[in-house]
């Protein structure tokens, strides 16, 4: 799965965790620059995106994650080495 | 895999819910009638958050529900998150056709909240109070050390810590309490033999949980068990031990769906709503193949091949919950001969006629015979649940009754006795004497309907079953009993008022309060207990606060010798006068007229103050002549 493939699925996830259809994400698309991506909805966002991917996002990545762009890499970063 | 239980997999599949969510929400005019059309099929947790708040939205934005369907007040108070899980509960109430209003208690600050008789909780007046404690909160950090003797009365002070939360909750509030077990998050410090270290926190975890079932029976509250859940699922599937950490959400917001549907188990069972009857399917439902098809000998069915086996597994599971109390019925395409076939003649058979108390086989459409098996049970539609591996049967049913619970059943027929058990479908929080008989009582009620037709007037048939009704005042036999009709009796119900164990002694303790325990029997046997009246004093009048009866004597003039008996015992007592009451639900239209039918007259002048159309009712004692009837009245019962 290419960069593109996994921020649009990631995307799709926040939407439905923000209940925002409409929402325009990319990679630069940080919390604080969008309403009510709150500590709840993140929680709630990494939930989804562990079930979705079927990984596991660590404590301590989730703390240094700055922006979707972040989020993507990582995401991509596991799947790479969940093929290997 | 075991983890698809947390996914709810016997729920059917929205080809594209989040989709349909938006759809609704984007119309001009989203209805709760809509949104049920989603909620009832299954939702992950993220669609749940989206589901809940489209119906936060609406509810905020529509007139009141309609009667009968009154906001049920749930209130949380828990050591650790619960603000996630209040969305599930909500939406997990509206797949069940009830609207829910949630609380949470301040994080942690339950026992301030129960000793203050103004706090939040207690002004919120919730009629279900689910009490949360996580295990570190009970055992703490100084238990490891102890001694078997220290570690036993560790034990009993925890407990009777518990019992002094549970007292004070039931000291402020009369509703349903319920006692959620305690999460097993501890590690194994020892191995396998974790009780050779007394002070192990996970053993004594472990050791609270199941010391709760007694403690739970004495003091009349109810037991969320998650931890057996838990056992059945792996911890995984519930709990993210770094969730706990960064939110301190003991149950992982994945499992919020799962979490609510067991919680709305115990709230509906509470109120009567689980279901009922059990409907079978019979070709590749209860054995292998098609009996039209393939005859006696061709069906597979018992020892000799593991599909055979799968099956006769799955009919001990449904003969052993119709022996708890299920009621049994067949709705089987096919014709009646070849579909009694192998209930009359085949050897490994588990299942017979005699347990099934509805028996319908033909070519018509399932969904008219269901409605026909609902009405010659005289049981609601959404107490049944429809069991078919023919998928096309189930949409059929669905869609034609879409109250109907009926489960996205595996293919494979050794998993079908898990799903409907994992499903939960009849949740029950008490079993009674009652319950063990009620198959039979049933299967006497079509002899006694052939009976009925071999006469030509209705009173020679009554006088030919030889009816006696039997009475006493409420007593602690028949509590049980008495507290589970209070709770589950929906249509034959004046005023559907529900009380708990505690409600009704408090009653039975009212020296001029008239209780009544009515059973009745006849020459086909026992019907167990089928009648409450509770009357309460009010000035030189009894107001009859409840007058319940089971619907399966229905037609036998049961009402009328009831309401001689009523007459009878409140003169004894000095009253002049009964007071009525109806207050209509969805299910209780069939007692509307009872009072009127009684020979009761309207009350009117009260009617300003009364709700959803009540009415009250007024008959004076010295005016009344005493029914006619062909039932013999008794004091005094054997319980069964």
């Amino acid at each position: 799965m290419d960069d593109q493939a996994i921020l649009t699925q990631v995307s799709a996830i926040l939407r439905e965790v923000l209940d925002l259809p409409d929402l325009t994400v990319t990679p630069s698309t940080t919390a604080e620059n969008v309403e009510g991506w709150d500590s709840f909805a993140h929680i709630n966002l990494v939930v989804a995106i562990e079930t979705h991917f079927g990984i596991k996002i660590h404590t301590a990545e989730i703390e240094e994650l700055k922006n979707v762009g972040e989020l993507v890499q990582l995401v991509a970063e596991k799947l790479k080495h969940k093929k290997g | 895999m075991n983890s698809r239980s947390v996914d709810l997999y016997w729920l059917e599949r929205h080809p594209n819910a989040s989709e349909a969510l938006s759809v609704i929400s984007k119309s001009p005019e989203p209805t709760l009638d809509a949104l049920h059309g989603v909620v009832g099929k299954y939702l992950d947790f993220l669609q749940v958050n989206r589901a809940d708040k489209l119906l936060q939205r609406i509810l905020a934005g529509s007139p009141p529900p309609a009667v009968g369907s009154k906001p049920l007040r749930f209130a949380i108070l828990s050591t650790s998150t619960a603000d996630h899980l209040l969305p599930a509960i909500r939406v997990a109430g509206w797949r069940r056709s009830q609207i829910i209003e949630t609380h949470t208690g301040e994080y942690g600050q339950y026992l301030q909240e129960l000793e203050n008789p103004h706090s939040d909780v207690i002004k919120f007046k919730p009629d279900v109070m689910l009490l949360v404690f996580h295990a570190q909160h009970l055992i703490g950090n100084s238990a490891l050390t102890l001694t078997h003797q220290e570690a036993d009365a560790y034990v009993e002070s925890i407990l009777e810590r518990i019992r002094t939360v549970w007292r004070l909750a039931k000291s402020r509030f009369q509703g349903q309490l319920i006692q959620q077990t305690i999460i097993p998050t501890y590690l194994p410090l020892v191995g396998s033999n974790e009780q050779r270290l007394p002070g192990s926190p996970m053993r004594l975890v472990a050791r609270i949980n199941h010391a709760l079932g007694a403690l739970a029976d004495a003091e009349g509250v109810d037991l969320f068990t998650i931890d057996a859940q838990i056992a059945r699922d792996g911890i995984d599937a519930w709990h993210d031990t770094a969730l706990w950490h960064r939110a301190k959400q003991e149950i992982s917001p994945r499992a919020a769906p799962a979490y609510a549907d067991h919680l709305l188990r115990l709230v509906m069972a509470q109120r009567g709503r689980s279901a009922k009857c059990l409907v079978l399917d019979l070709d590749n439902t209860l054995w292998g193949g098609v009996i039209g098809d393939d005859g006696l000998e061709g069906i597979k069915l018992g020892q000799g091949s593991a599909i055979g086996e799968a099956y006769i597994a799955f009919q001990s599971f449904v003969r052993d919950l119709s022996r708890r109390g299920i009621i049994l019925a067949v709705c089987s395409k096919n014709d009646v001969a070849n579909a009694r076939l192998p209930f009359e003649q085949h050897p490994e058979m588990l299942l017979k006629l005699t347990d099934i108390a509805c028996f319908i086989a033909n070519w018509d459409d399932k969904a008219t015979n269901i409605r026909q098996i609902a009405a010659q049970l005289n049981i609601g539609l959404d107490s049944l649940v429809f069991v078919d591996d023919n998928p096309f049967e189930r949409n059929i049913v669905r869609r034609e009754l879409p109250m109907i619970a009926v489960p996205e059943l595996p293919e494979e027929p050794a998993l079908y006795g898990q799903c409907i058990a994992d499903a939960g479908y009849f949740e029950a929080l008490q079993v009674t004497s009652d319950d063990f008989q009620r198959n039979g009582q049933y299967l006497a009620n079509a002899e006694r309907d052939r009976l009925r037709a071999s006469h030509t007037d209705l009173k020679g048939y009554l006088k030919s079953l030889e009816m006696e009704l039997r009475w006493q005042a409420f007593d602690a036999v028949g509590l049980q009993r008495i507290v589970q009709l209070i709770n589950k009796t929906n249509q034959f119900n004046l005023t559907t008022r529900r009380y708990t164990e505690a409600e009704v002694q408090a009653i039975i303790d009212e020296p001029r309060a008239l209780t009544l325990q009515i059973r009745l029997l006849d020459k086909f046997g026992d019907n167990g207990i089928i009648g409450i009246v509770i009357g309460l004093p009010e000035a030189d009048a009894l107001r009859l606060d409840t007058w319940l009866m089971s619907c399966r004597v229905l037609g036998r003039q049961v009402e009328e010798a009831t309401m001689n008996l009523v007459v009878e015992r409140a003169r004894s007592m000095g009253v002049r006068r009964l007071i009525g009451e109806y207050i209509p639900t969805k299910k209780n239209g069939m007692v509307k007229e009872h009072y009127r039918k009684l020979g009761f007259l309207p009350l009117d002048n009260v009617a300003d103050t009364l709700a959803d159309g009540a009415t009250t009712w007024e008959h004076r004692i010295d005016s009344y002549t005493p029914f006619e009837t062909s039932i013999s009245t008794v004091q005094g019962m054997t319980h069964g």
